[in-house]
């Protein structure tokens, strides 16, 4: 733990005070010198925002499938939807190798459960409470997992929503969207809801068709092709991938450039 | 047994004079006076059986079960000390584990065989340690290999088969008649399953 | 104010271009006020979870039952929340199993400090208010620093409205300020109007305060939940 206290030694302001003007004054981090060992402290492949919301009986999840090297749109056909049994589904967001290492890590849970042989299997509330804790855990290490994740799943019946970041930031939302998506689609989708408080199934896939066509007119990472994860008590399905249908007519309107 | 003992079995580490490991020999006793385990290959899967013994009215149903799952594609029956037999079944998960993180596919069933009889046979050499009181056969099915059925014993030793009955024969639970007619179906079975192949 | 602060990635400028970077903390906002009595206390937080520009959730209680009469309200960096939270819930069932007893307000009190202090070179970012009764059955509030600094009082403001807030509680319960005044006790009902009115404020100046208030008012008859809508914005 040499380098984060002595990082913080260094950072921490002095006047360190929570009742301060400033809100709350966090140690400044300033540009990370090279004089301590520094782990992942950047992204490499990365994929964008992760939709999710819940509808009447079931929960919908959907992420694009691209993934970007920078700006440049590197793997066009990636998955970032993982089906973990017949009740969740968790969606990532953020670096795609940390992904894969923390899907292999799900994977191998899932087979250790199903050795039990006891007739449970990991809930979406249990998977959502472990991530958090590896999170954190990784955080407090200065090792983070650049990601977010989405959990998505049934909870006893009961359609459960939750989300985790980087630095274990956890909480259950009726609709949650991760990455830029957080301003650009979550606000669409909380006015879809606050319009239509109990959604079918048809209405969730449609808001969640809108947020995807929004976030891919607008978000540069976002890409046109997408899954869609949905989860009812007829289990846990990913489909797609889907095509987001665009219009951009709206081109030939303008002129000047 | 002829020769009992005589100062050659304290040890899994000695042979006696006659080129035998006694306490290996113990350890297929111990193997031979449990519940029988069979298993059976057939053209589209493996089949295992189970005697269940219940020795105490204290034992809820489902206590003592001995037949496992070792990973998504291999289950695992065995015969013999179960306490022993659990670990055994613990080594496996975990070479099915580690393969998996390797190389991210499932264990071929022939390796992971070897694996564990490996690690079961490392326990016959050394004289701090005793053998593995238990057999234990692992039975998968995959589109690529199909049905395969492998077995081990305490002395890790293991063999492929059509047809795994891990006492040996020594306990009436599964008499001789009725092992030959299993064997003769297990046969059967495959020499069909050969000749669609060759088609 | 830069919106850096807020965000576990910022930019740092160095030399060619911009470079993400990785902070462990975030600012998730929030605001806890109690007000302590002769035999009851009150301690309310709002209900929203910011990220920088972003709502994360509309209804995330950040008051913490640790037991029958002792809560804790939390505000700052939630994955600290979670974690300390958890932490000494998990201790005060310990010290349950080890002595039959519920753990005292001050014991807790105590304990928080120092879990708190024991990480004073990476500290939880969290502002905690910790309210319950003393030996004698009184009301009463502990506010703490992120570093385990703790003060008592009977009643407090904090989080990211607390400089806000703490002002008005001063005169209006603290009764400083005034000339001529007969220093009354607080009735419990005149605290609860109070709470709501302080967090109606906030929540009109503090983007990190709305959507909703819950409050939780203590008794020697037990703990009386309230959620109050805010602001929605």
């Amino acid at each position: 733990m040499e380098a984060p206290m002595e990082l913080l030694r260094q950072s921490i302001n002095p006047s360190f005070t929570m009742n301060a003007p400033d809100i709350m004054p966090l140690p400044s981090f300033p540009a990370f010198a090279t004089d301590f060992k520094s782990r992942t402290m950047n992204p490499i492949t990365t994929g964008t925002s992760v939709v999710a919301l819940k509808f009447d009986g079931g929960v919908m999840m959907a992420a694009d499938t691209l993934g970007s090297y920078g700006s440049l749109a590197r793997f066009p056909n990636i998955e970032r939807l993982l089906r973990v049994n017949d009740s969740t589904i968790i969606g990532a967001s953020g670096d795609y190798a940390d992904y894969q290492y923390l899907r292999d890590i799900i994977e191998q849970k899932v087979i250790d459960e199903a050795c039990q042989d006891d007739g449970f299997g990991i809930k979406p509330k249990n998977l959502h409470c472990w991530l958090t804790r590896v999170m954190y855990n990784r955080r407090s290490k200065f090792n983070p997992l650049w990601n977010i994740y989405v959990v998505a799943g049934l909870q006893d019946g009961v359609p459960y929503l939750g989300y985790v970041d980087k630095i274990g930031t956890s909480f259950e939302a009726p609709q949650v969207v991760s990455g830029l998506g957080g301003y650009l689609a979550l606000p669409l989708l909380r006015d879809a809801v606050e319009k239509k408080p109990k959604m079918n199934q048809q209405e969730a896939r449609a808001a969640i068709g809108d947020a995807m066509r929004l976030l891919f007119y607008r978000d540069c990472q976002a890409f046109h092709k997408y899954h869609l994860g949905v989860i009812t008590k007829d289990g846990a399905k990913i489909e797609g991938p889907f095509e987001v249908d665009v219009n951009w007519d709206l081109g030939y309107h303008i002129h000047g450039y | 047994m002829s020769s009992i003992g005589t100062g050659y079995d304290l040890s899994a580490s000695q042979f006696s004079p006659d080129g035998r490991v006694f306490q290996v020999e113990y350890a297929q006793k111990a193997v031979e006076n449990s519940g029988t385990a069979v298993g059976l290959r057939g053209k589209d899967g493996v089949a295992f059986a189970v005697e269940k013994l219940v020795t105490s009215k204290l034992y809820e149903p489902g206590a003592n079960k001995r037949i496992f799952h070792v990973g998504s594609h291999v289950g695992m029956a065995v015969a013999g000390l179960l306490a022993d037999a659990r670990q055994v079944v613990e080594i496996a998960r975990t070479e099915a584990a580690n393969y998996r993180s390797d190389y991210g596919n499932d264990i071929p069933v022939k390796h992971l065989t070897n694996r564990v009889a490996m690690y079961m046979h490392a326990y016959t050499l050394y004289s701090a340690v005793r053998p593995f009181g238990c057999s234990a056969m692992l039975g998968s099915y995959d589109p690529h290999s199909g049905p395969q059925l492998f077995m081990i014993d305490p002395s890790g030793v293991n063999y492929l088969s059509w047809v795994g009955e891990a006492t040996n024969g020594k306990h009436e639970m599964v008499p001789e008649p009725m092992f030959r007619e299993a064997e003769m179906y297990a046969k059967n079975a495959l020499r069909e399953s050969d000749s669609e192949g060759e088609m | 104010m830069s919106l850096k602060i807020h965000h576990p990635v910022g930019d740092v400028a160095s030399g060619d271009g911009k470079q993400a970077y990785f902070s462990p903390y975030m600012d998730n906002g929030g605001s806890t006020v109690a007000i302590a009595g002769e035999d009851y206390v009150i301690i309310a937080t709002d209900t929203r979870l910011s990220a920088g520009f972003q709502i994360l959730s509309r209804e995330q209680p950040k008051l913490f039952r640790l037991t029958k009469s002792t809560v804790l309200g939390c505000s700052g960096c939630w994955c600290d929340i979670l974690t300390l939270t958890r932490l000494i819930e998990a201790r005060i069932k310990m010290y349950n199993h080890e002595h039959r007893k519920q753990m005292s307000t001050g014991a807790i009190a105590q304990l928080l400090t120092t879990m708190l202090y024991q990480r004073r070179f990476f500290p939880y970012y969290v502002s905690n208010v910790l309210v319950g009764f003393d030996e004698e059955g009184k009301g009463i509030t502990y506010s703490y620093d992120p570093v385990g600094h703790c003060s008592k009082s009977t009643f407090v403001a904090s989080g990211s409205s607390g400089a806000l807030l703490q002002p008005l509680l001063d005169n209006q319960v603290g009764l400083k300020n005034l000339e001529g005044v007969q220093p009354v006790p607080v009735s419990k009902e005149k605290a609860l109007t109070l709470i709501k009115d302080t967090f109606v404020s906030a929540a009109e100046r503090d983007i990190y305060t709305g959507d909703g208030i819950l409050v939780n008012i203590i008794s020697k008859d037990g703990i009386v939940e309230q959620t109050i809508p805010l602001r929605h914005d």
